[in-house]
C-alpha cells in the first residue's frame, strides 16, 4: 500500500471515493497521510469526520484546496477549522454536478449544461444558456492526478465489484484520474469474478491493493 | 393557534404519497414521512447515495457499514431494491424520473423559490449536498417545514432572503399550520390545520395567501 501511494506528489489533485462513512478507501487515505505530500487538492463528496479519513489530511496540513458538496457532516471539525483560519481554498459543488463533472472527465467530455443551480449563487460567474426555454449552467470536467477508491473484490486486471451503497463516487472517479488505486477487501484470480457483476472494468484501474489492517477500517 | 407536531406534519405529507411512487425524502424531518405511509401503498424510496428500495433501519448488530442513507443512518434494502453509482443516482433526479421529493427549507417564496442550503452566515463552510439537483429534477417538490422560525419570524415570504437552492421549484408547502400550493396566481391555501382561521395563518406569513377553494 505504501508503494502504491508513493505515486502521489506535492501539488497533486487527488479524488477520494466515498459518501459519508460508506465506500471510503480509509486505508489508502492513511497510507497517503503517512506518505505526507503537501499542497494537495482533494476532491470528494464530504470532508471527513473527527480525525478520520480526509479530516486527518486536513489536520496534518497536507491540503491546499477542497472540492466537495457536503463538508458539514456532524464532527467535520478539521474542515471547519481550516476554513475559518483561511488556510485552504474551498469549492462547493452540488453533489450531482460534482459527480457529473467527474464522469465527464472520465468520458472525454470538456463540459456539459445542467439545470442544477441555475439562478443560484453557485452559478455566479458561470456561462448559462437557455434550452427550450429552461435555464442551464455550463460546468466543466474535473480531472485528477490520482483517484483513491474502494471496491469489495478486485482482480489483477483491476476489475472491481462493490458492496451495496459503497460504490457511490468510486466508479466515476476510477475513470477520471491519470492513476487509479483501488483498495479492496478481497483479491481474486483473474477470471473468478462473474463478468456480469463487474461494475468497474479493469481498464480504469491501475493498481489494486488489499486492505492490510493499517487502521481499524470499516468491516 | 393549533399546531401539528413533527409526527402530525410527517403524517400529513404521508397521506399525499401515492401508491407506486418513486420518492426521495430529504434528511431530517422529511425522512420520518416514510414511517406513516399507509402499508397498503407500495412506495419506492430513493437515496441519493445510490439506493432504490430503501428499507427500515436494521436490527442492532445487523448493520452494514456501507449501507447507509443520505442522512448517514444505517438502512436496509427491500426486496426488489437495487444499488447504483452517483452518476446514475443523479441522472434519476435531473432526468425527471423521481415522482416526488420532500425537502426541508429555511424559506420558501410565493413563486416557489426554495432556500434550504445556506444562511447569510459566512463563517462556516457552506454545504449543499444533493438539494439543488433534487430541486430541479423531481417532478413534484414538496417542502415540509415549520411555518415560522423559532423566533416566530415567517419562513414563507414574497422573496427569499437566504441564498436560493432553486428558482420556482416548489410545488407544495406542508407546515404545522397549513398546506399551501404554489400556483401561477400565488400561494393558495389548500387546507388549514383544524381550528385555525385564514386570518391567523396569514398573520404569520410573509406574503399574501389566496383563500382555500370553496
Amino acid at each position: 500500500m505504501a508503494e502504491a501511494i508513493s505515486v502521489v506528489k506535492d501539488g497533486d489533485v487527488v479524488m477520494i471515493g466515498g459518501f459519508g462513512s460508506s465506500g471510503i478507501p480509509l486505508e489508502l487515505i492513511e497510507a497517503l497521510r503517512r506518505h505526507g505530500p503537501k499542497d494537495l487538492t482533494i476532491i470528494s463528496n464530504n470532508a471527513g469526520v473527527a480525525e478520520e479519513g480526509i479530516a486527518s489530511l486536513l489536520r496534518d496540513g497536507m491540503v491546499r484546496k477542497v472540492v466537495c458538496s457536503f463538508p458539514r457532516s456532524r464532527g467535520s471539525v478539521w474542515l471547519q477549522r481550516r476554513f475559518r483560519e483561511g488556510s485552504i481554498e474551498f469549492e462547493l459543488v452540488p453533489q450531482g454536478t460534482l459527480g457529473e463533472r467527474i464522469r465527464a472527465a472520465g468520458a472525454g467530455l470538456a463540459a456539459f449544461y445542467t439545470p442544477t443551480a441555475y439562478g443560484t449563487r453557485l452559478a455566479e460567474g458561470k456561462e448559462t444558456r437557455l434550452f427550450n426555454g429552461r435555464g442551464y449552467v455550463m460546468e466543466t470536467a474535473l480531472h485528477a492526478d490520482v483517484a483513491l477508491i474502494r471496491g469489495e473484490k478486485g482482480d489483477a486486471w483491476g476489475n472491481l465489484t462493490y458492496n451495496t451503497a459503497g460504490r457511490n463516487f468510486n466508479p466515476s472517479m476510477a475513470m477520471a484520474a491519470r492513476i487509479t488505486i483501488a483498495e479492496v477487501k478481497q483479491i481474486v484470480e483473474v477470471g473468478d469474478l462473474d463478468p456480469e457483476s463487474v461494475v468497474t472494468p479493469g481498464i480504469f484501474v491501475d493498481t489494486v491493493v488489499l486492505q492490510e489492517g493499517l487502521i481499524n477500517a470499516t468491516a | 393557534m393549533q399546531r401539528l407536531d413533527t409526527e402530525g406534519m410527517a403524517r400529513r405529507v404521508a397521506q399525499d404519497i401515492p401508491d407506486g411512487a418513486y420518492v426521495n425524502l430529504g434528511i431530517g424531518m422529511p425522512t420520518q414521512v416514510a414511517n406513516y405511509v399507509s402499508g397498503d401503498r407500495h412506495v419506492i424510496y430513493h437515496s441519493e447515495n445510490g439506493i432504490l428500495g430503501v428499507g427500515p433501519a436494521p436490527a442492532p448488530g445487523e448493520e452494514n457499514p456501507d449501507l447507509i442513507n443520505a442522512g448517514k443512518q444505517f438502512v436496509t434494502l427491500l426486496p426488489g431494491g437495487c444499488y447504483f453509482d452517483n452518476a446514475d443516482s443523479f441522472a434519476m433526479m435531473r432526468g425527471g424520473h423521481l415522482d416526488i421529493a420532500v425537502l426541508g427549507a429555511f424559506q420558501v417564496s410565493s413563486t416557489g423559490d426554495l432556500a434550504s442550503w445556506a444562511t447569510n452566515d459566512l463563517s462556516e463552510p457552506p454545504a449543499v449536498g444533493g438539494a439543488m439537483d433534487l430541486a430541479v429534477g423531481a417532478r413534484r417538490l414538496y417542502v415540509l417545514m415549520k411555518h415560522c422560525t423559532r423566533d416566530g419570524e415567517p419562513k414563507i415570504l414574497t422573496e427569499c432572503e437566504y441564498p436560493l437552492t432553486g428558482k420556482g421549484v416548489v410545488d407544495r408547502i406542508y407546515t404545522d399550520l397549513a398546506v399551501l400550493e404554489v400556483t401561477p396566481r400565488g400561494l393558495q391555501v389548500l387546507e388549514l390545520v383544524a381550528g385555525n382561521t385564514l386570518a391567523e395563518v396569514q398573520a404569520v406569513t410573509g406574503t399574501r395567501l389566496l383563500p382555500p377553494p370553496a
